[in-house]
C-alpha cells in the first residue's frame, strides 16, 4: 500500500503509545511506548505470559487495547483495522494454515483473500513457493510437511501481498536450528527490501537477529536497546559454571557471599558478582565441600538473558509473568 | 464485500469437505439413508388388528359377524378362545390387540329384532391404534346391525353424505410421512453440518490466521455456508428422487419452487448451525446443542407428526420460530397439492426472516477479536 498516513513519530511505521490491556482484573500488557523504523527488525523478548502476544494482537488490530493507542503502517489500530490489514503480514505463534489443504491451495486460499489480480496471483504463488523451498511440492498436503517447512510456507502466504510490516509470533518454536537459521535469512532479505518487521520470542538466540529488543516482563518493557548494547549495559561480569550437578550447585553458589545471582542457563550456572576473584575461591571451596565435580569456571560475555535477569532485579521485580 | 473473498472461503471449504469422510458421509450418506428407512418404517396407517374371539352362542348369526370382520382386511382372528377368562390372558400377553366377545343367545336375540350385544374389548396402551380399531369395529358392525334389521328390504337413506379425501386420497401414511421426512431430516442435518465450521477454525488456530487478512465476517458466514447450501439442495432432489421413485409418492407441484424455498429454508437452518458455532467456539458443544435445539422441533413442533392446530396456544406460538414448521408445510404442499407461489409465499417470507436473523447473529456472535 502506498498511501501511507503521516505518522505522529517521524518516519517510525510503528508506533506504540501508553498500549494498555487489561483482561478483567489481570493487565496482559501495561504502558507499553515504542517507535519502529522501516526496514527495523524490532523484537519483543521475554518469557511465556509477558504480554508479547497480547502486544502483537492489539498492533495487528485483532485485540482492541484498553488505552493508549497505537499507528502501524499509517493506521491506528483500533479505529481502521480494516485498512490495516492490508498493509500488514501476521503469523501466528502455532501453525495457522489448513493442514488439510496442499501447499498450493493454502497459497491461492491467502492469495484470494488478500484481494490479489489474476495475473499478480499466480506470479506471487510461484515467488512464495520458491522462497519457501516447496517448488515441486504444490499439491503436498500441508499436513505432512516437516515444521521448517510449515513455518516458511506460513511467512510465504503471510507477505503474498507484499505487506509493507510484517508481524512474526514466536516464529521459530519447535523449530531445528538449521531450519530457525534459513527462516531468519528469509525474513532479513525482506527487510533488506524495506519490510519493517516485529517479532516475538523467548529465544535468546532468536533475537539476536532483531535489531533492537523490547525486553519484556509483566506486561511492561523494562529495557529497549539493541541487543549488543543491552549486554554493554551489564557492568557487573559473569562468571560460567559447568560441573556435574547444575541444579544443586545453583542453589549452592545463590547463598554465597560476593554472589549477586545464580541462575541457570542451559546445562550451565551464571553468576553475576562484583568481587571476581573473590567469587571464584568461594565457588571452588563450596562445590569441592558438597562434592559436586566442577568441570570449568571461567569468565563469559553476557547473554541476553544475563541482561534480563539483571534488568528485571534491579527494576525489583521478578522473572516470569 | 467482495465476491472474491467469498469465493476463496467458499473454494476453501469445499477443499476441506471433500477431505473429510465424515462430513461427507453427514451430507450425502445419511439423508438418503433415513429417508428409505424411515420411510419404509414409518406408517400410521392401522390393519392387520389382531383379534381373538370368544364365540359363546356357536350360531351362523354369531360366525357371520366374525366373517364380517375379518373381511373388512382390518382385522385377522388370531385365536379363538373358549372360556371367557382367557380374554385377560390374551390382551396381557399382547398376543391380541381386540377381542370380540358374543355371548350366548346372540343369534336369538338378533332374530326377535334386537338388542343383541356384543363386547368388544381393546388393549389401549396405544391410545391411537385403540381409538382406530374402535372406530372400524364400530363401521363393521352397524353395517352389520343395518343388514339384519332390513333383511332384504330396499332402504332410502333420506342424507347420504359424499365424502372425497383430496390430496392423498387413498390416505396413505406414506404420502404424508415422505414430504414432512425430507423437511425433518433436512432440519437437523443442516444445523449438524454448519456446527462444526466455525468452531473447528478456532480449535484448530486457523481462525487467528484468516482473520488477520482483509475478509470480513460476512465473507467468512457466506463463504462457509455456500458448499453446504449445495449439499441441502442436493439433498432434497435426492430425497424427491427416492420418494417418487422408491416410494411411489406423487409430485405434483414445481421442483423449481421446491428449490427455491429450500434455499431460503437452508439459509435459515444452516445459519442457525453456524450461529451456534460462532457463539460457543466449540465443535462438541455446538454439535450437541445443534441436536436438541432442531431434532425435537423439527419432529414434534413443525406438523409433521403432530398438527400444529391441535397443540397447546404456547406451543403453537412456539412453532413460529422453528424454520421445520414452514418448510413441512412447503414440502408437503409441493409433493402433494402442487400448490405455487402464490400459497407458498406465506411460509416463504418467515423463513426469510429466519434465514436474515439467523445470518445476522451470526455475524454478531463471530467476533473477529482473539482473547
Amino acid at each position: 500500500m502506498t498511501d501511507r498516513k503521516a505518522t505522529g513519530t517521524a518516519g517510525a511505521v510503528i508506533v506504540a503509545d501508553g498500549l494498555t490491556r487489561r483482561f478483567g482484573d489481570f493487565t496482559a500488557v501495561e504502558d507499553v511506548s515504542f517507535a519502529v523504523q522501516a526496514g527495523e527488525i524490532f523484537g519483543f523478548l521475554g518469557p511465556n505470559g509477558a504480554g508479547k502476544t497480547t502486544a502483537i494482537r492489539m498492533l495487528t488490530g485483532l485485540l482492541p487495547p484498553t488505552s493508549g493507542f497505537a499507528h502501524v503502517a499509517g493506521y491506528d489500530v483500533a479505529r481502521e483495522s480494516r485498512a490495516l490489514r492490508r498493509s500488514i503480514g501476521y503469523m501466528s505463534q502455532l501453525f495457522s494454515l489448513y493442514s488439510d489443504l496442499t501447499v498450493r491451495e493454502n497459497l491461492e486460499l491467502f492469495a484470494g483473500l488478500y484481494d490479489l489480480s489474476a495475473n499478480q496471483r499466480e506470479d506471487r504463488i510461484r515467488w512464495a513457493l520458491a522462497t519457501a523451498g516447496l517448488e515441486g511440492r504444490d499439491d503436498q498436503l500441508t499436513a505432512t510437511l516437516p515444521l521448517g517447512l510449515k513455518q516458511r510456507l506460513a511467512l510465504g502466504s503471510a507477505v503474498l501481498h507484499e505487506p509493507p510490516v510484517l508481524f512474526l509470533d514466536e516464529p521459530t518454536s519447535g523449530v531445528d536450528p538449521v531450519a530457525r537459521r534459513a527462516f531468519w535469512d528469509l525474513v532479513a532479505d525482506m527487510t533488506a527490501r524495506g519490510t519493517t518487521v516485529l517479532v516475538t520470542t523467548h529465544y535468546m538466540e532468536e533475537a539476536e537477529h532483531c535489531h533492537r529488543l523490547a525486553l519484556m516482563n509483566r506486561g511492561r518493557i523494562v529495557a529497549l536497546d539493541s541487543p549488543g548494547a543491552l549486554r554493554a549495559s551489564l557492568d557487573s561480569p559473569i562468571l560460567e559454571v559447568r560441573s556435574r550437578d547444575p541444579t544443586r550447585a545453583a542453589a549452592l553458589i545463590s547463598g554465597l557471599e560476593p554472589i549477586e545471582d545464580a541462575t541457570m542457563v542451559g546445562r550451565a550456572v551464571h553468576v553475576v558478582t562484583r568481587d571476581e576473584a573473590a567469587a571464584r575461591a568461594r565457588i571452588i571451596d563450596t562445590l569441592a565441600g558438597a562434592g559436586i565435580g566442577l568441570l570449568s569456571l571461567e569468565r563469559v560475555r553476557p547473554t541476553l538473558e544475563d541482561v534480563f535477569v539483571a534488568v528485571v532485579r534491579a527494576s525489583g521485580g521478578v522473572v516470569a509473568g | 464485500m467482495t465476491f472474491h473473498r467469498t469465493l476463496a472461503v467458499a473454494r476453501k471449504e469445499v477443499l476441506q469437505l471433500s477431505r473429510d469422510p465424515r462430513s461427507l458421509a453427514l451430507g450425502f450418506l445419511i439423508p438418503p439413508l433415513l429417508i428409505v428407512f424411515f420411510g419404509a418404517a414409518i406408517t400410521f396407517d392401522v390393519d392387520d388388528i389382531g383379534l381373538a374371539v370368544w364365540d359363546a352362542d356357536r350360531s351362523q348369526a354369531s360366525s357371520r359377524l366374525v366373517q364380517a370382520f375379518v373381511a373388512s382386511d382390518y382385522f385377522r382372528v388370531v385365536e379363538r378362545l373358549d372360556r371367557y377368562p382367557d380374554v385377560e390372558h390374551v390382551l396381557q400377553s399382547g398376543e391380541a390387540l381386540a377381542v370380540l366377545a358374543i355371548p350366548h343367545g346372540f343369534a336369538r336375540d338378533l332374530g326377535t329384532g334386537g338388542p343383541a350385544p356384543v363386547q368388544l374389548l381393546v388393549d389401549g396402551s396405544d391410545a391411537n391404534t385403540a381409538t382406530i380399531a374402535i372406530e372400524y369395529a364400530g363401521a363393521i358392525t352397524s353395517a352389520f346391525s343395518l343388514r339384519a334389521t332390513l333383511q332384504g328390504r330396499e332402504l332410502r337413506p333420506s342424507l347420504v353424505p359424499a365424502s372425497r379425501v383430496w390430496y392423498n386420497p387413498s390416505l396413505e401414511s406414506r404420502n404424508m410421512v415422505v414430504p414432512g421426512l425430507v423437511a425433518v431430516i433436512l432440519s437437523i442435518l443442516a444445523a449438524l453440518l454448519t456446527a462444526l465450521t466455525i468452531a473447528r477454525e478456532w480449535e484448530r488456530g486457523t481462525m487467528e490466521q484468516l482473520v488477520s487478512t482483509p475478509v470480513t465476517r460476512l465473507e467468512i458466514v457466506t463463504g462457509k455456508l455456500l458448499p453446504y447450501l449445495a449439499i441441502g439442495v442436493f439433498d432434497v432432489l435426492l430425497a424427491v428422487a427416492i420418494g417418487t421413485l422408491v416410494f411411489d409418492v406423487p409430485f405434483r407441484g414445481s421442483l423449481a419452487l421446491l428449490v427455491a424455498m429450500t434455499v431460503v429454508f437452508l439459509f435459515a437452518a444452516l445459519g442457525f448451525g453456524m450461529f451456534l458455532s460462532a457463539a460457543l467456539k466449540s465443535q462438541v458443544l455446538a454439535t450437541q446443542f445443534a441436536m436438541v435445539a432442531t431434532y425435537v422441533p423439527a419432529l414434534l413442533l413443525s406438523g409433521f407428526i403432530f398438527a400444529i392446530a391441535n397443540m397447546p396456544r404456547p406451543l403453537q406460538i412456539a412453532t413460529y420460530l422453528f424454520p421445520a414448521r414452514y418448510y413441512v408445510t412447503i414440502t408437503k404442499a409441493v409433493f402433494l397439492k402442487g400448490v405455487g407461489f402464490e400459497v407458498l409465499w406465506r411460509q416463504g417470507l418467515p423463513l426469510v426472516a429466519l434465514a436474515a436473523l439467523a445470518i445476522g447473529a451470526t455475524v454478531a456472535a463471530f467476533r473477529k477479536e482473539v482473547a
